[in-house]
């Protein structure tokens, strides 16, 4: 991560402050400034930051920080109920309409996945709401935009809606309510082409296509890299459609995404759903609490534990804690967990979402790769099943067929033997020291 | 002579199309900007501490960057006592000098690194959505209005539509592509186009890769044996490794250019998406940290709306009404 989160910008403030007997007027501002430079580095828009920075300061120059015994923790508790609040609650629904079909409008501009956004929200329609979307490809300047649209279409096996790119978007648009109409399809989602939020020609061909179709969404697209520009962008978009909702993608990259802040203070429209990957199910419900923690730079804990959740099948979890608290783990539940986590993605993808993940020493630029896993997974593979139930049999002779089986080399059994025994104890310790605490959850795994 | 007239002076040498093309694609970059400008210009009569700080607001929304404005303000704040300037419109000079002064060393940096007597290669790269495509198609152009044979390679085997768009450019432009099917290995993509390149004899292979994001440790795996695989066909190949960057995008770029740069050892920089509100400030931060120049920028959708970036017409086109109504101001006192 290339900037420092809030939490170590206020260090060094802190660090003045701790061992004075009390928090001054200045030393407040000192921290205000912090936080403002923590926002900026996040790309949230200068003014908005400067609204937001007035806010908290009055907030913790008032009793709350000033007479706190922890003012640092303070002031980021301020900072984060202010964003919270600012960000509102959470807001994934898509509206319906009273009378099918209801008809969602893609807009944004150029490259911010509108195409590929598409797909993935008519995925989660069907998926998750048991609708019979059809997609709509009103795209008719980007080269290409309309097969891509019937490759993501073909890919969902779910009916896609075009004239070629020699007709005209608003032509295409009313065509396509009539074939939804006839066809029974209860959302037809429209993926116009991007443009420049100053490109008045092809935003009034936006309004155009709304007029025709009356939508119960417009959605604006942005690219969660955006930078100060994004008040503008959203504000041109705003004032011309009246949108309903946005939605951020490329979350899954590193940005700290503080675009949506600027777009949720300059628009007072909800984000609605959040784009996390190339594959078509990566759409996530935007959680505005998790986001906030994200662009102060403190890690996205809840995040991790619903992705957790989901992808980790519970019954198993819970015989392999089981097996974990008796110490009589083997080889093969090891295996298990391994592929337990694997579904959860890529490694440095759950790393990332940990709190403090950056921090910590060895971690901060560590790149996980995740062939390493695949040579653990090799290793075991080439155990017996004796072996993998009691890995104390493993002799001099032993190591080296299976190191020549999975390709590795003995320093490398040798290791993850070692990771083995060390992983056990610290399941020990930690089980013991659990003890007679009462049991929640049901989730561990090898690395938290 | 001010530093507008000498900046004014240096561009009438060249062509007015392209001075025209900077205009006018910068010209909303410029309008928002410039009036910002002329406005904080107006209501400070004098350079103290809080036209500084509004300065470095102005700065800051072109996401130019906290650290790299920090510095620059602290720069003007330095010259400024040195000069003893204090009326607010004696500074506004300096700041573009000091903006130029950093986005270009010298004059040679921008130009593409392209072989007179043997095939150059292109490599582009970048995260998902900015233009790469777009901008190979506008490249494709330009080297074949050169005079030169031009060669594309689909090397984004993942998107879907990916190869369709790059063979459309291909068609419009009137050149060949490379490609296999969806799904393929792109490494295998450039290995096949590199023996058509060199069996055609072509000038010129522009090698188009499937947008990834900087985090994607795989993804950056997979872009480095791309590299690889070319420079093991032509030893100093690729002769450029072209990040495109799209202007809107924020601090993040930072970390785009130096992940992109690890990866595969960025030579310059194409801005796209000039043409709108956006100013791409993060260019300076990414010049400053980390050495990279900006070679290309892209001004419109048009197929010749790429130019070669170059700083003195970028801070022209950006501050083009400030060196009009500065000479307006010469005149009246000369008279």
């Amino acid at each position: 991560m290339a900037f420092e989160g809030l939490a170590e910008r206020l260090q060094g403030t802190l660090d003045k402050i701790r061992g004075k007997g009390k928090v001054t007027e200045a030393d407040v501002k000192e921290m205000m400034r912090e936080v403002r430079l923590a926002l900026l580095e996040a790309d949230v828009n200068f003014k908005v930051v400067k609204q937001f920075v007035n806010r908290v300061k009055e907030r913790a120059v008032g009793q709350e920080v000033m007479k706190s015994l922890t003012p640092g923790q303070q002031v980021i508790k301020v900072v984060n109920d202010e964003l919270k609040e600012l960000m509102g609650g959470e807001q994934s629904k898509i509206n319906v309409a009273d009378k099918p079909p209801t008809v969602v409008m893609m807009v944004g501009l150029q490259g911010a996945g509108k195409t590929t956004t598409t797909a993935k929200l008519a995925n989660h329609l069907r998926k998750d709401h048991n609708r019979k979307p059809l997609l709509v490809g009103a795209d008719v300047y980007r080269p290409a935009a309309i097969d891509q649209l019937e490759t993501l279409g073909k890919q969902l096996d779910m009916p896609v809606f075009s004239l070629g790119t020699e007709a005209n978007p608003v032509d295409i648009a009313k065509q396509a309510m009539e074939e939804a109409k006839a066809n029974h399809n209860d959302y037809v989602i429209i993926d116009t082409a991007g443009r420049l939020h100053v490109d008045e020609e092809l935003m009034e061909e936006l309004e155009n296509i709304k007029a025709v179709t009356e939508p119960e969404e417009v959605l604006l697209v942005v690219d969660a890299m955006t930078g100060q520009d994004a008040v503008n962008v959203a504000d041109s978009f705003n004032n011309q459609l009246d949108l309903s909702g946005v939605v951020m993608t490329k979350l899954d990259g590193d940005t700290r995404g503080g675009a949506a802040i600027s777009i949720k203070a300059v628009t007072d429209t909800p984000i609605k759903f959040a784009g996390m990957g190339e594959k078509i199910d990566a759409l996530e419900p935007f959680h505005p609490d998790r986001m906030a923690s994200r662009i102060l730079g403190m890690g996205d804990v809840l995040s991790l534990i619903e992705k957790a959740q989901t992808d980790v099948d519970e019954e198993k979890a819970k015989e392999l804690e089981r097996k974990m608290r008796s110490n009589d783990m083997t080889f093969d539940d090891f295996l298990e967990q391994l592929s337990q986590v694997k579904k959860m993605g890529p490694l440095d993808e759950i790393l990332g979402m940990m709190p403090g993940a950056n921090k910590m020493k060895g971690l901060k630029n560590a790149k996980v790769d995740d062939k390493q896993l695949a040579h653990i997974e090799a290793i075991i593979r080439s155990m017996t099943k004796e072996e993998r139930d009691n890995p104390s049999v493993l002799n001099g002779s032993r190591k080296k067929r299976i190191a020549r089986g999975s390709g590795t080399s003995v320093p490398e059994v040798n290791r993850l033997l070692k990771q083995f025994n060390e992983m056990k104890k610290m399941m020990k310790q930690m089980s013991s020291m659990q003890k007679g605490k009462k049991k929640g959850g049901g989730l561990n795994l090898p690395f938290m | 002579m001010s530093f507008f007239k000498k900046l004014k002076e240096k561009i009438t040498g060249q062509t007015d199309s392209v001075t025209e093309k900077f205009k006018n694609g910068l010209s909303k970059t410029r309008e928002s900007f410039v009036s910002k400008m002329n406005d904080l210009v107006s209501r400070y009569r004098t350079v103290d501490e809080e036209f500084f700080e509004e300065l470095e607001d102005l700065l800051i929304s072109a996401d130019v960057g906290v650290n790299t404005v920090m510095e620059l303000i602290d720069d003007l704040r330095g010259e400024a006592k040195r000069q003893n300037i204090k009326d607010a419109k004696d500074i506004q000079p300096l700041i573009s000098e000091k903006l130029a002064e950093r986005l270009q060393k010298d004059d040679s940096e921008n130009a593409l690194n392209v072989k007179e007597d043997e095939m150059t290669v292109i490599l582009f790269v970048g995260v998902n959505g900015v233009g790469k495509t777009t901008t190979i198609g506008k490249v494709a152009h330009r080297f074949k209005e050169e005079g030169k044979s031009v060669l594309l390679a689909a090397g984004d085997t993942f998107r879907a539509g990916a190869i369709e768009q790059l063979s459309v450019w291909g068609e419009r432009v009137g050149v060949d592509t490379i490609k296999q099917q969806e799904g393929s290995d792109p490494a295998a993509v450039m290995y096949d186009a590199i023996q058509a390149a060199k069996s055609r004899q072509v000038d010129v292979l522009l090698c188009d890769t499937a947008g990834r994001l900087q985090n994607k440790v795989n993804l950056m795996k997979e872009l480095e044996k791309v590299k690889r695989v070319i420079s093991r066909e032509i030893p100093d190949a690729p002769h450029e490794v072209l990040l495109v960057l799209d202007a809107t995008t924020g601090q993040n770029a930072l970390s785009q250019a130096k992940t992109f740069s690890e990866a595969t050892d960025v030579s310059g920089i194409a801005l796209t998406k000039l043409d709108g509100t956006a100013k791409g400030g993060i260019v300076l931060a990414i010049r400053q940290e980390l050495d990279i120049p900006v070679k290309l920028v892209g001004l419109g959708e048009g197929m010749d709306d790429l130019q070669t970036f170059d700083a003195e017409q970028y801070v022209h086109g950006l501050f083009a009404d400030l060196v009009n109504g500065e000479e307006d101001d010469e005149e009246e006192t000369s008279t």
